[in-house]
């Protein structure tokens, strides 16, 4: 099953809402450019993108609309709602605080 | 607007949820499409492309499962499925789970009902405007006379020079008419209050149609104005508003009718039916009086007034009258005050609690009842659930569905209770009509709240519990015990029998309330009022004073009603009085003893006063202890003779021969003391107090007494007398009604029914609590007889007696009512102190009560344990064996 680790999963929040801050995106679209921008290193099974889009819509962080896509069918498109972009600032400095802090560990080890 | 989106999207997913699984559906499609897509132009084939989307993609349907997840309300689908369940598993067992929803239906409904009377009746406020702003004010006397009724005298100070408020309003109390009938009516006595003009405004009603009174009417010299109350209005006058301005006849005088007050307004008493002006009723003399304590008086606090601060002004201004009148030791020293809320509902506050406290232990006894049931059920199923819990079901899981099925239960519980309570309410409605703010009780959406409350509570009380047998056991151990069917379950049956400790236990607190509120009331009962009680038959009359101005005609009337009665074949005897034993107070008067010298200043004589024609002694059969009676010949201004109380020669003529002295009273006229007669109480629930009898054609004040209560005794069956008795009034003055025509017995009756009333109810409960409790131990048992076959069956066959396994099985049943017992009446003990209040002529600790429900538990237990106990002895240790 896709169920991604703890670890996974909170980055995954953090990881979907950076990828829509910049304009609405459909699930395939989101998927696709969590694993481009990674550089393929985050192998994340798509399907465990939409519990957590979905989650985060009851949230309130994100919302969804049903628009044309590029090709010219029907795809839901999510983006950030002002709680989410709060959220999201919140986690990267989070993210930010705690990637430095292993580099820490890390490096003087 | 971000709780707003939140709340669309679960009610979509609630309501839409089909729809929102479409959508999702879509989504997902739309997904795999697009990967499909660009599978295909990275020189897939189609099938292999649609193979790899679906690899990178995951399980869809395990993805579209956990995003359902996180819509809102998925929770609660779930647990309607388990509710489903749960009850479909209870269809297969109905007798348990019918007997299970009756005990819960009982103790809900119990329980809802008196949480709705406490709270339309002590806990909503009046229905006044600002009504925290009122206050029923009171004079206060002595130590004996602490919150007196107030001298209207007194009153016309407090209004005149009282600073605090805004408002004052003086009434009367347990005043009557006879409403003459009009176009072939009846006449009636009707119950009614005067009142001041004010009493409308200071409490902030309105009338439905017309108007209240105004200053005008509230005069000696005004016409004669009547108010009416809703019920009365629509009986009497089919609710028709043409009522306004029509005359009405009251006592046989004119008075206009100007309005109707609401439905809901009873003040001040739950059965006043009528209001007048009380400066046009009653004499001036009376409203001037200081030293008459006849009348009530509230007030409406101004803003930002205190009730201490009003309460030490009418003190300084009563003192000062008092000290004016130094000569009269009659006028009261000082005021006191108290909250309208609580004059209103004081009487009952304690009682009400009571009765909510049952029901509650009775509730609580229920839903420990079906825990209990529940704990059983469960140990048949434990194999069923070990062998789940071994293949992967989730421990929240399966404590979900023990809550759910536990919550079926409580829910059609709960459905039946409000019908319990519904049925309750009415009950209680018709049976305490006198009740003050009966008539506010309904169930509305906070009783309905807290049956709703009040089932949850039983579900996840009787469900975790049934339930914590489960979780603490291990699954191996429990599979294990299934295939060896001896020594099981202990820990099950610990709790079980823990629970049935705490059952009895409050059974025994619920008995011994009930224990001593019968008592009380079976003391109050045979209370020996000091006269014949058996086949005596009373009713009330009062003659108009425009009929009957002189005292002569009321002297012809009595005499010939009393002759005429006294020819009656069956009638022994039949006297004429102001009221009968048992039937109140009636008003009192002080005296004092001409031979005696004056009394120091601030002290007094005070007696009550009865008006009696000579035969009444004989005909109560109240003894005559000392000298003789007055006869009949005491008439008028010419009567002078005095027949006294026995208690009131012990108070005032202690070792002293009171035949001969004179009592200077009514009118400061001397009446010399002919006789002393034995004790009667004007209450059951009352100490005898000092009386004086004066001839009944005495002529007082305004004449001879105009009213009174006709006693009728007989050797066989009263009641049958009373037609022949009303039909003789009849012919005296078609024009006169008979009121509250009731044996001696229903007169005590009346003034015991709240007693009656709380002791039957709380025994009630507590007998239900005991059969619920009896009913517990013999499930408990037979249970424990079972689970212990084969070792019972081991034992006999090592020779154990039969005599012995029955001991043993009868040890096992009783020792936890016996620890249930002993923490009950420690429990009545503590709960015995709190309804101190509401006992008569019973201690708190009374020694007889606690025996006799000792022994009943105990009894009750033992019979409950003897039939399983008495099986597990009787059975045939092979087969026994056998069943391994």
């Amino acid at each position: 099953m896709g169920k991604p680790s703890d670890l996974v999963q909170g980055t995954l929040d953090l990881l979907i809402l950076k990828t829509i801050s910049l304009e609405p995106k459909h699930g395939w679209a989101i998927a696709k450019r969590i694993q481009q921008i990674s550089r393929e290193v985050l192998q994340v099974q798509q399907g465990s993108l939409y519990p957590a889009l979905h989650r985060l819509e009851q949230r309130g962080w994100i919302k969804a609309k049903w628009k044309e896509s590029e090709t010219r069918r029907k795809a839901k498109f999510y983006s950030l709602t002002a709680a989410g972009r709060a959220q999201l600032e919140k986690e990267a400095e989070n993210w930010n605080r705690l990637s430095a802090a292993i580099n820490l560990v890390v490096e003087t080890s | 607007m971000n709780w707003a989106r939140q709340l669309r999207m679960k009610l979509r997913a609630l309501f839409g949820s089909r729809e929102s699984s479409r959508r999702l559906d879509d989504e997902i499609e739309f997904h795999l499409e697009q990967q499909i897509v660009e599978n295909v132009a990275a020189g897939m084939s189609k099938e292999e492309a649609r193979r790899a989307a679906l690899r990178a993609f995951g399980n869809p349907s395990v993805v579209k499962d956990e995003t359902r997840d996180t819509w809102g309300w998925v929770r609660l689908e779930q647990i309607a499925r388990d509710l489903r369940n749960g009850a479909r598993s209870l269809w297969r067992t109905p007798r348990f789970a019918l007997a299970a929803v009756l005990v819960m239906a009982l103790g809900i409904g119990a329980t809802t009902a008196m949480f709705t009377v406490v709270r339309s009746v002590l806990l909503e406020p009046l229905p006044f405007r600002e009504p925290a702003r009122l206050l029923r004010l009171y004079e206060y006397f002595d130590e004996a006379f602490k919150i007196n009724a107030s001298a209207a005298g007194v009153f016309a100070e407090w209004k005149k020079e009282s600073t605090h408020f805004s408002d004052l309003a003086i009434f009367s109390f347990r005043t009557e008419y006879n409403l003459s009938g009009t176009g072939g009516q009846l006449p009636e006595k009707v119950p009614a209050s005067e009142c001041s003009w004010s009493l409308f405004n200071t409490l902030g009603v309105q009338p439905v149609i017309g108007r209240v009174f105004i200053a005008e009417d509230d005069r000696p010299s005004a016409n004669g104005t009547v108010v009416l109350s809703w019920g009365l209005w629509k009986r009497r006058f089919g609710g028709d508003s043409s009522i306004l301005g029509q005359t009405i006849r009251l006592d046989a005088k004119p008075y206009t009718v100007i309005g109707v007050m609401p439905a809901w307004f009873a003040y001040p008493e739950q059965r006043a039916q009528l209001w007048t002006p009380i400066y046009h009723e009653e004499a001036v003399g009376e409203m001037q009086a200081l030293d008459s304590h006849d009348f009530g008086a509230i007030g409406r606090l101004k803003p930002g007034a205190t009730e201490a601060g009003a309460k030490a002004e009418l003190s300084v201004i009563t003192k000062r009258l008092h000290d004016e009148h130094k000569d009269d030791p009659f006028v009261s020293k000082g005021a006191d005050t108290k909250p309208l809320v609580d004059d209103v509902v004081g009487d009952v506050k304690t009682p009400l609690y009571v009765l909510f406290a049952a029901t509650g232990c009775f509730l609580f006894i229920a839903s420990l009842n079906v825990a209990s049931l529940l704990v059983a059920r469960e140990a048949t199923r434990r194999r069923e659930l070990a062998i789940r819990a071994a293949l992967g079901g989730g421990k929240w899981r399966l404590l979900r569905e023990h809550l759910m099925e536990s919550l079926a239960l409580s829910i059609a519980g709960g459905i039946a209770g409000l019908l319990v309570a519904y049925t309750a309410i009415r009950w209680f409605v018709t049976t305490r009509q006198e009740m003050n703010r009966v008539d506010t009780i309904h169930i509305d959406g906070w009783a309905m709240a807290f049956a709703g409350g009040l089932v949850f509570l039983c579900a996840i009380f009787a469900g975790a519990t049934s339930a914590l047998s489960v979780h603490g056991n291990q699954i191996l151990p429990a599979l294990q015990e299934v295939a060896r069917s001896h020594s099981a379950g202990q820990e099950r049956v610990r709790l079980r029998k823990w629970l049935l400790s705490v059952e009895v236990a409050l059974t025994a607190v619920l008995l011994v309330g009930a224990g001593l509120l019968l008592k009380s009331y079976k003391q109050l009962r045979t209370v020996d009022l000091g006269c014949v009680t058996d086949n005596v038959l009373t009713m009330h009359l009062s003659l108009p004073e425009a009929a009957y101005k002189e005292s002569a005609s009321r002297v012809n009337f009595y005499e010939a009603l009393l002759a005429r009665v006294r020819a009656l074949p069956g009638v022994q005897a039949a006297a004429f009085t102001r009221m009968v034993p048992g039937e109140g107070y009636g008003g009192d008067s002080g005296f004092a003893i001409a031979e005696h010298p004056p009394l120091p200043e601030g002290k007094y004589n005070l007696g009550i006063v009865r008006w009696v024609d000579p035969g009444y002694f004989a005909a109560l059969g109240i003894p005559i202890v000392q000298g003789q009676l007055f006869d009949s010949n005491q008439r008028l201004d010419k009567a002078d003779e005095v027949v006294v109380s026995a208690e009131l020669v012990r108070q005032y003529f202690p070792g002293e021969n009171p035949i001969g002295k004179h009592l200077l009273t009514i009118g400061r006229r001397p009446f010399r003391v002919v006789g002393v007669v034995g004790d009667t109480r004007f209450l059951a629930a009352q100490a005898a107090r000092s009386i004086m009898y004066f001839p009944l054609f005495v002529s007082i004040y305004d004449g001879v007494a105009n009213g009174g209560t006709l006693a009728v005794r007989s050797d066989r069956d009263v009641t049958a007398l009373a037609l022949p008795v009303q039909r003789i009034v009849q012919q005296l003055d078609p024009e006169l009604p008979v009121a509250d025509v009731l044996t001696m017995d229903q007169v005590i009756g009346k003034s015991t029914v709240d007693a009656s009333f709380d002791a039957t109810l709380v025994l009630a409960f507590a007998l239900l609590s005991l059969v619920l409790a009896a009913s517990g131990l013999f499930g408990v048992l037979s249970y424990v007889a079972t689970q212990r076959t084969t070792e019972l069956g081991v034992r006999m066959a090592l020779g154990a007696q039969r005599s012995e396994v029955l001991k043993m099985m009868l040890w096992d049943g009783l020792r936890p009512a016996g620890v249930g017992l002993i923490l009950g009446l420690a429990g009545g003990f503590a709960s015995a102190r709190l309804i101190r209040d509401l006992l008569y002529g019973v201690k708190p600790l009374d020694a007889s009560v606690f025996v006799v429900v000792n022994v009943l538990l105990l009894t009750v237990a033992a019979a409950a344990c003897l039939l399983p106990a008495w099986r597990a002895s009787r059975m045939d240790p092979m087969r026994a064996l056998r069943n391994e």
